[in-house]
């Protein structure tokens, strides 16, 4: 049963680039909007896919406790906090006006403010 | 009564996955405490109340699944190959899109959809209009925009909520 | 011989290079709403890297260690957020 050891630390790697790849997207992305786009959310899916790597890898343990639970519990709570946190957090930014970058193409959300669509929230 | 129902069946995965025994004792210990959480936190909420539980429902859960899974990877795909090319092509935006969904629980799991999809996250909700920062904006006007990025999860919403 | 710990140690590498590069993001972050996600990315990968010590030192406890922390976290990121937005 070596191959599942094998499919593990594979899966494990592949969590690792994805990991690394959104690290380097929060350091080239020039605005705090795309830098969530890319650090945050990308990372998402390598973790989960580094979870289930590390709940294969472990597969000869299986019996001593429950990995396969502690796993799931782990990818569950990841998917249901993470756009949660991330969109308080972009929401914040943007009425507190935190630039976006020149090259954003359009901004409906200013243009519905400024005819009064959307009210802003109040700061107390 | 749904919703109590709902939120026993909750709790009781989360206790099963955390103990990972199917022993009578734990059983037992389990359901006492989920039934009392249910009645102290979700005796008045109406949290729950616009879930289906159909079996067409429940067959359509694992389908949503797997298109969400699928949208994933296609999209953590994208988004790599704009962080690894040299040029660093992106071209941001928010646009606006209007959903269908009529339930608050139904317009949570699409906020939460798109949001965990990369390259795209929800960022203002209003009513039936979600704002939407996009990190590859191809349409601007609310018609095309929706089509590209609601409707494939909506059909399937739909039939979970109503 | 390459064998799977060896895969294991080149994606522990790897993570140890995103950390890094999220380090940089961290203390230079023009406003500090690029800090918190800096710091949100560094969260996830230590998740990750815990999970990993607990399959190696075949611990499960450490395991829990990483379900708490990521709820700490998400606690944490909610709480600055509502600080920057409304100042508590």
């Amino acid at each position: 049963m070596e191959w599942i050891k094998w499919l593990g630390a594979v899966m494990l790697l592949m969590g690792a680039f994805s990991l690394l790849v959104s690290a380097i997207g929060l350091l080239r992305m020039p605005d705090v909007y795309n830098r969530v786009q890319t650090g945050t959310k990308a990372s998402t899916l390598g973790a989960i896919v580094s979870f289930i790597g590390v709940g294969l890898y472990q597969y000869e343990n299986w019996g001593d406790g429950n990995w396969v639970g502690r796993v799931l519990v782990l990818i569950i709570f990841i998917l249901l906090t993470n756009p949660v946190s991330s969109h308080v957090l972009m929401r914040a930014a943007y009425f507190m006006k935190v630039p976006l970058t020149k090259l954003t193409k359009t901004d409906k959300l200013k243009e519905d403010i400024n005819n009064n669509i959307v009210k802003e929230p109040e700061n107390e | 009564m749904k919703n109590l129902f709902v939120s026993f069946v909750v709790l009781m995965i989360a206790w099963l996955l955390l103990n990972w025994t199917l022993d009578p004792i734990n059983l037992l210990i389990g359901s006492g405490l989920s039934i009392a959480l249910s009645f102290i936190f979700c005796s008045k909420c109406e949290l729950f109340t616009s879930i289906n539980l159909t079996p067409k429902a429940f067959l359509y859960t694992f389908l949503y699944l797997g298109v969400f899974l699928i949208e994933l990877i296609k999209a953590n795909i994208d988004v790599t190959k704009r962080v690894l090319s040299p040029s660093l092509p992106i071209n941001p935006g928010i646009v606006k899109v209007k959903t269908r969904l009529k339930s608050k629980m139904a317009r949570l799991i699409l906020a939460d959809s798109i949001t965990l999809t990369p390259g795209t996250f929800t960022l203002q909700v209003e009513g039936d209009t979600f704002y939407i920062h996009w990190i590859n904006v191809e349409h601007t006007d609310v018609e095309t925009a929706t089509k590209e990025l609601v409707s494939k999860f909506e059909k399937y919403l739909e039939v979970l909520y109503d | 011989m390459i064998s799977p710990d060896t895969l294991v140690f080149v994606a522990v590498a790897m993570m140890t290079i995103a950390l890094l590069l999220a380090m940089i993001r961290f203390s230079k972050g023009p406003s500090i709403v690029d800090r918190v996600v800096a710091f949100d990315s560094l969260t996830i990968t230590t998740l990750v890297i815990i999970s990993i010590v607990a399959a190696l030192s075949n611990r499960m406890i450490y395991f829990d260690v990483a379900i708490v922390y990521g709820l700490l976290s998400f606690i944490g990121v909610i709480v600055v957020a509502k600080y920057i937005q409304k100042g508590l």
